[in-house]
């Protein structure tokens, strides 16, 4: 049980991220200090709850490839909502952000469930329609700081307890969906659904409709992240978070999320992302260019994958008496 | 909810009883084929019912109907003599009916406990899963059908006799009224399949209608009380166990005679032609030592899991051995890759011939010229002509049916995709082939005719291996016949030694 | 039992039937009514020069998109294509200033085209990983290495000679590009329809176990297409570099998606098995036919992005919504 425990790929990622830490604290001591490293969490939260949903939806086989751009949609959606009614109070613009969202993702899945399209080709599609959209509604105009309402912007920074709300919606929806995806049918049946689809179909799994409320999760994550974003850097635009999926994507891989289905937890998601989260914030501060970041992310993706593979690996039979005792 | 095993058996007089599930004239037609013609089909409660046929004979469509994946096309599903369609998977899980797969098909990454309560596990008072009282209950059900696994591991950590156990158990947890087990005892060892044996007589003695899918006669003689007999999707016979001989079962399963089934044949042995010297694999055989001649059968028995087909594929360049040497002609070889295989003439007809063997998605003439693409291409462009002119000799002298050589391989059925794989080797004209379960899933009638051609073969010249775990078939057409067991060879037999108590022996060990 | 040998024909129905019904033909349909609905809309559109210049809107990317399309139908997927070109443009920028001359510099992106590709596919068939993780992660290596090098700066002054690729035009309209990816398009058309690898190609991704069951050495197979999709990212590194006539280490963002939305256009089966070079080259046609058209009625390029994200949707889609709805 020990031993399993030790060698599990979420003890890895910690001993992993501590490593790192203590490196960087040798170039520069004050970046493990606990207000630091708030900070870090803080800036890393949207990527969290993204790599969240993308791991639901990994799961099952899928991938999801539009929460970027879905991302940038909402925002953009939520930030002219606010400018048009600058005095709806902020509750709601989050039930849209979130139902706007979750929409997006059921476009997704309903094409992936119903028509059985590949995800990947689904995805690829919906990113670059949901870009175009945020064109058609902003007309390529962006929505800047002065012309949202004061409480729009200060929603994810208010403090509560020392930490921003932006944090606290990280660690909530680690807590909440650490409970779904453990001690929820629905959360259980992604595993099934993903690790043998054949038998999910045989226990009473709708394989196809499994994936539609992975994809419904990892929209509604992803458009309340579009609200959080464009409230925190306090401009709404077409290109925000451009390139972001593949972040989350990476965030998942190096979390232990394997990309055949059925393997990966929220743990595994949120340390994936708060790997690269501190790398990105512990460049400028040890002196390296960020321009490092994106070649060491890939390094990083191209390591964990090496790595889940080898821990995945499928063992051949064992047929001889002594390799059975042997092993 | 859960009756202790180990309550008097109910006796329950199968002529009053009313069947809990049965199928009333149920007809499934796929595109091309026609699974089940108007077959019926009835459980009762306390008995085991065997169903016998062929591969191939519609019993895994029937398993399917029961389970709720396909709908009938005709007939009707029958519960406690009501019609009642099962629609989805979960309607026939709803009405207690639970089924236990040829390979065991359950959840790798999740627990033990997951797998069995998968979809109706115990909820706490916030409607979550109550991981302490799964566990419980998982535990306290395994160790019900004396199963001694901790409910916490992942089931991928578990060996194929315990995932059995894991599948039966979840079947329990339903609270099934019908248990259907396919081909439960094909992968287990002989002390495994006497502890299902045992597990099945307690489900009998709880009350639970058991159909009990096996090719096995000395098993459904043992522990069935009825039986249904099938053949090419159509119901052939059924009664009470007792009142049937296994002659008769037979005749029924296969609609003629077995004995007449294998061509005569006088081996016409020549030299050598392969030598295997202390093949050895990590964990799967050990040093493996035999020769082959010309024009020889040379027959490989043993259990399932005896290690058989993984030394095969080693052979074959699948996988990597540990030690070994082989010779061909005298001349020792390099087997790193199939493609090696092929360049020395050694080919390899795998069971599985949908994942395996034949591309199912790409035509016929296209499967049997892929390991011979050099010899019908000058520089690397192929002659389409010369393409069909190969696969055309090939075709027709196996006696393929179908419609043109422009069909996929998967339209086909499986005799004549057995004949495309085979077709496809012997265009590469070799000097060994190696056939794995040569009849598997094969229809009595293109059985014979691979038997017949193997025995063409041989009297050709060509070194045949076969693989087979059908007795009749290994004696009836091997010259010579090696037994394996764990991974080692036990036996070497020959002549006189030929008989089926000697191989059975020596492959289980007794 | 009976023996009588029956003829079986070769086919039933002959390849022009079928390539009649198939999607190809739906996609030239497509190709045709956008041409003519474009020369509708705009005056400019039916003149030489301006349709030369579309070209450009894809010669490029379809020569990448060729050497995906076999990858794709065996299987495999390279993300990493757009930042291979990234690479290469870096690396001949990085030696413009140090003096290469023009044959040097070619030599160079075609090398790092090669070897980017080789380190793909010694990740994916010497390691046994899935590709699709793999060049997402290649994909931020080979880019983020052009970032280092370059940060915020870009290379410049290539050799007025060096032009000629990706500005010279061969005879009146026909530029150097276009006849390049007339040629490619022919050599992959071949490689696929006619030659043994092509076939190997096709077995491998309808059953990779069955094809390697069958004697085909399948990783050889993968990590040549892996090579050749690197080739000809190269390849398009020296002409995209030779037009723009600068480097920076965001060129050609986004074209991976872009090059896979026109090989799945173009027929290509995203799971592996099935498609051609002819539906690729139609698929090339169509989308720098919306691309141009659009661009003359001064439609802004993300809304081009719409209508190529819902072709690649609507196209699939549509025939499935077709099947659904008639069988009911």
């Amino acid at each position: 049980m020990l031993k399993r425990l030790i060698t599990s790929r979420e003890a890895l990622l910690v001993g992993a991220i501590g490593l790192l830490l203590i490196l960087i604290s040798t170039r520069f001591s004050g970046f493990a200090a606990p207000s630091n490293l708030a900070n870090v969490f803080n800036d890393t939260s949207p990527l969290i709850l993204l790599a969240i949903g993308q791991m639901i939806v990994i799961l099952t086989k899928c991938i999801d490839l539009s929460v970027a751009a879905n991302l940038a949609l909402t925002g953009m959606v939520v930030s002219m909502v606010n400018v048009a009614m600058p005095g709806l109070p902020i509750i709601f613009i989050v039930a849209i952000a979130i139902g706007l969202g979750a929409l997006l993702g059921m476009f997704n899945g309903i094409l992936v469930w119903k028509l059985q399209i590949p995800p990947i080709v689904v995805t690829l599609g919906t990113m670059t329609i949901f870009r175009g959209i945020i064109f058609l509604l902003s007309d390529g105009k962006w929505v800047n700081s002065h012309e949202m309402s004061p409480a729009f912007k200060a929603f994810p920074r208010a403090e509560i307890l020392g930490l921003p709300v932006l944090s606290w919606i990280a660690i909530f929806a680690v807590i909440v969906f650490g409970i779904v995806m453990t001690r929820t049918t629905l959360g259980r049946a992604f595993y099934a659904a993903g690790g043998n689809p054949h038998a999910a179909t045989y226990a009473g799994i709708n394989v196809g409709k499994t994936q539609f409320w992975a994809f419904t999760i990892s929209g509604a994550l992803a458009g309340l992240t579009g609200y959080l974003w464009v409230s925190r850097f306090a401009v709404a635009y077409v290109d925000i978070a451009s390139g972001f999926e593949l972040d989350v994507v990476a965030a998942c891989v190096i979390g232990g999320v394997s990309i055949m289905g059925g393997i990966g937890t929220v743990a595994g998601a949120l340390l994936g992302a708060l790997f690269l989260g501190i790398i990105k914030n512990a460049l400028p501060v040890v002196d390296i260019s960020p321009f490092w970041q994106l070649a060491i992310s890939g390094g990083a993706i191209i390591i964990a994958v090496i790595l889940n593979a080898q821990a995945n690996r499928k063992k051949g039979r064992i047929i001889l008496k002594q390799a059975e005792q042997a092993s | 909810m859960l009756q202790h095993p180990g309550i008097t058996t109910t006796d329950v007089d199968t002529t009053k009883a009313v069947a809990v599930l049965a199928l009333d004239k149920v007809t499934k037609t796929f595109p091309g084929v026609k699974a089940l013609s108007e077959v019926s089909l009835s459980l009762y409660p306390g008995k085991v019912t065997a169903l016998i046929g062929e591969n191939g004979a519609g019993k895994s469509t029937v398993v399917k109907i029961l389970t709720g994946i396909y709908q009938p096309d005709g007939g009707q599903i029958l519960v406690d003599d009501k019609p009642t369609p099962f629609p989805v998977p979960q309607a026939a899980a709803t009405h207690g009916v639970t089924a236990i797969h040829q390979e065991t098909v359950l959840f790798d990454e999740l627990s033990v406990a997951e797998n069995i309560f998968l979809g109706h596990a115990p909820r706490n008072k916030f409607g979550l899963i109550d991981l302490a009282a799964m566990t419980e209950k998982a535990r306290a059900l395994l160790s019900g059908i004396g199963a001694d696994i901790d409910p916490a591991t992942k089931l991928k950590d578990l060996g194929i006799a315990s995932k059995h156990l894991v599948a039966i158990g979840r079947a329990l947890s339903i609270d099934a009224r019908v248990v259907i087990m396919d081909e439960p005892t094909a992968a287990l060892s002989h002390k495994e399949i006497e502890e299902l044996h045992e597990l099945v007589e307690s489900l009998k003695a709880q009350g639970k209608a058991i159909l009990f899918i096996s090719h096995k006669f000395d098993e459904i003689f043992r522990i069935a009380d009825n039986f249904t007999v099938f053949r090419d999707g159509q119901l052939i016979g059924d009664g009470a166990i007792a009142e049937v001989t296994e002659a008769a079962l037979v005749k029924m399963m296969v609609g003629r005679d077995v004995s007449q089934i294998f061509p005569q044949r006088t081996p016409n042995v020549a030299d050598t032609v392969l030598s295997v010297a202390g093949y050895s694999h990590p964990t799967e055989f050990e040093d493996i030592s035999f020769e082959l001649r010309k024009g020889e059968i040379l027959g490989f028995y043993g259990l399932v899991g005896a290690g058989r087909s993984e030394f095969m594929q080693a052979l074959f360049g699948i996988t990597r051995t540990s030690a070994g040497a082989a010779e061909i002609d005298g001349a020792p070889v390099q087997i790193k890759s199939p493609a090696d295989a092929v360049d020395n003439g050694i080919v390899y007809v795998p069971e599985d011939r949908g994942k395996q063997g034949a591309i199912l998605d790409l035509p016929i003439f296209q499967n049997v010229s892929l390991p011979s693409l050099g010899r019908i291409s000058s520089k690397g462009f192929l002659k389409l002509a010369e393409e069909f002119a190969l696969a055309r000799s090939y075709a027709e002298r196996l006696d393929l049916r179908a419609a043109s050589l422009d069909t996929h391989v998967g339209n086909l059925s499986g005799g004549n995709q057995q004949k495309v794989v085979i077709a496809k080797w012997l265009a590469t004209q070799p000097k060994v082939i190696i056939l794995d379960e040569p009849t598997k899933g094969v229809d009595i009638g293109s059985k014979a005719a691979v038997h017949e051609f193997m025995a063409e073969l041989a009297a050709e010249g060509l070194a045949v291996i076969m693989v087979s775990s059908e007795i009749p078939e290994v004696l009836g057409m091997s010259d010579r016949v090696i037994v394996m067991r764990e991974g080692r060879i036990v036996a070497e037999l020959a002549d006189d030694d030929l008989k089926p108590e000697t191989l059975v022996r020596h492959a289980a060990g007794i | 039992m009976n023996t009588t040998v029956r003829s079986i024909p070769d086919r039933l129905r002959s390849p022009f039937e079928q390539r009649l019904k198939s999607w190809e033909s739906l996609l030239l349909l497509v190709a045709i009514a956008i041409f003519v609905a474009n020369s509708f809309a705009s005056p400019y559109f039916l003149n030489a020069w301006n349709l030369s210049d579309a070209t450009f809107n894809f010669t490029e990317k379809a020569m990448i998109a060729f050497a995906m399309a076999l990858l794709i139908i065996s299987g495999e997927i390279d993300l990493s294509v757009a930042a291979i070109i990234a690479l290469a443009s870096t690396a001949m920028g990085a030696a413009v200033q140090m003096g290469v001359g023009t044959p040097g510099l070619v030599f160079i992106g075609l090398s790092v085209g090669l070897l980017c590709g080789a380190f793909n596919g010694i990740l994916v068939t010497g390691m046994g990983l899935p590709s699709i993780v793999v060049t997402i992660g290649t994909m931020s290596l080979f880019r983020g290495i052009s970032f280092i090098v370059l940060g915020d700066q870009a290379y410049g002054g290539y050799p007025a000679s060096f032009s000629y690729f990706g500005q010279g035009y061969v005879w009146w309209v026909i530029s150097f590009e276009f006849v390049l990816f007339a040629i490619i398009a022919v050599i992959y058309a071949v490689l696929l329809r006619k030659a043994n690898f092509g076939r190997a190609v096709y077995a491998i991704g309808n059953n990779p176990t069955g094809a390697m069951f069958s004697g085909i050495r399948v990783q050889r197979v993968k990590f040549i297409l892996f090579l050749l999709t690197g080739l000809m990212s190269g390849i398009a590194a020296v002409c995209l570099t030779a037009r723009l006539g600068s480097t920076r280490p965001s060129i050609a963002t986004g074209w991976e998606l872009e090059i896979v939305t026109m090989v799945v256009l173009g027929g290509v089966s995203i799971l592996g098995g099935s498609g051609t070079i002819v539906g690729v080259v139609i698929a090339a046609f169509v989308m720098g036919l919306v691309t141009f058209g659009l661009g003359l009625l001064n439609v802004p390029g993300i809304v081009m992005s719409i209508v190529i994200g819902g072709l690649l949707i609507g196209v699939i889609a549509l025939p499935r919504l077709w099947t659904m709805w008639r069988s009911r």
